[in-house]
């Protein structure tokens, strides 16, 4: 019931439904709370609707430090925990040779270069079913 | 070698909240643009002023940041110092140890923090506080603008 408020003045991030995947475009500077405030919008999107799969789309974030990326692995791991499958794109060159430096490689999440192919690789793999389709084998 | 860091040109910002820490990695990344320091360059420093700053806010209780722009000879670089008086870091070494953590964290900030920048020196005592300095000169090879020479 408590969930805690955004920062005054700070709108939250937007969370688009496109069929059963669910599209969140970071953008600029995103505040702590805001982080935190999308991890439980995100969460309670993918339990109310039938979303199986979660594109995050961070072509316009500039820096993402270790407490933006704890975020978005946290985002990933528990939309896993939900039947659903995350994928990043759009990271900037400098964001990338950025977060190798620091050490945070962020392993275990799939990435893609943009929102376009993220949308390709849910449409050849739908029901978020993952690289491992085997079991379905004809 | 002494770098000239004239404290009438420093900025000083407080750290208080998470929007105080997003006005942090803006002025710094303004700084660091208007000294020629290339974009993979400005990234890392942004990147370590946020770790660093976020630091002085969840462990020391809040302070504040300074930014000075330095010059030594043709070189320029951006001296970033964070300030707070919190219960101070027990043991430096530790701190700077990938993964190690109070924080709830990675453990990726003190250690993190100093491989994207030249220079980061910590000045502690239990109880006293924690001052730590960074330095980032700008590099030749991603200069934003030609040098002169």
């Amino acid at each position: 019931m408590t969930a805690p408020l955004p920062v005054p003045g700070t709108p939250a991030v937007p969370v688009l439904a496109l069929g059963n995947i669910l599209l969140v475009t970071l953008q600029g500077d995103l505040h702590d709370g805001m982080a935190e405030q999308l991890q439980q919008d995100i969460t309670e999107r993918i339990a109310h609707s039938a979303a199986d799969g979660l594109v995050i789309d961070v072509s316009g974030v500039d820096i993402v430090d270790s407490f933006l990326g704890r975020v978005i692995a946290e985002i990933a791991a528990s939309a896993r925990l939900m039947a659903a499958r995350t994928v990043l794109c759009g990271m900037r060159p400098a964001v990338a040779i950025t977060l190798v430096e620091l050490g945070l490689t962020l392993p275990g999440l799939e990435t893609v270069l943009d929102a376009a192919r993220a949308l390709e690789l849910f449409a050849q793999a739908p029901s978020g079913a993952g690289p491992d389709r085997s079991e379905g084998g004809t | 070698m002494t770098p000239a860091s004239d404290p009438a040109t420093a900025t000083s910002l407080p750290i208080g909240s998470d929007a105080d820490l997003a006005w942090v990695r803006h002025q710094v990344r303004q700084f660091a643009a208007e000294l020629g320091f290339g974009l993979v360059q400005q990234t890392k420093i942004v990147t370590a002023a946020s770790e660093l700053a976020r630091n002085t806010l969840v462990h020391g209780g809040g302070g504040q940041a300074r930014i000075t722009p330095l010059r030594n000879g043709p070189a320029s670089g951006l001296q970033l110092v964070f300030i707070d008086t919190g219960p101070g870091i027990r043991d430096v070494e530790l701190a700077m140890t990938d993964g190690y953590t109070t924080g709830g964290g990675l453990g990726l900030g003190l250690s993190g923090a100093r491989r994207l920048v030249d220079e980061l020196a910590i000045e502690t005592e239990p109880g006293q506080g924690t001052v730590v300095t960074l330095v980032a000169w700008v590099s030749r090879a991603s200069a934003v603008r030609p040098g002169s020479g």
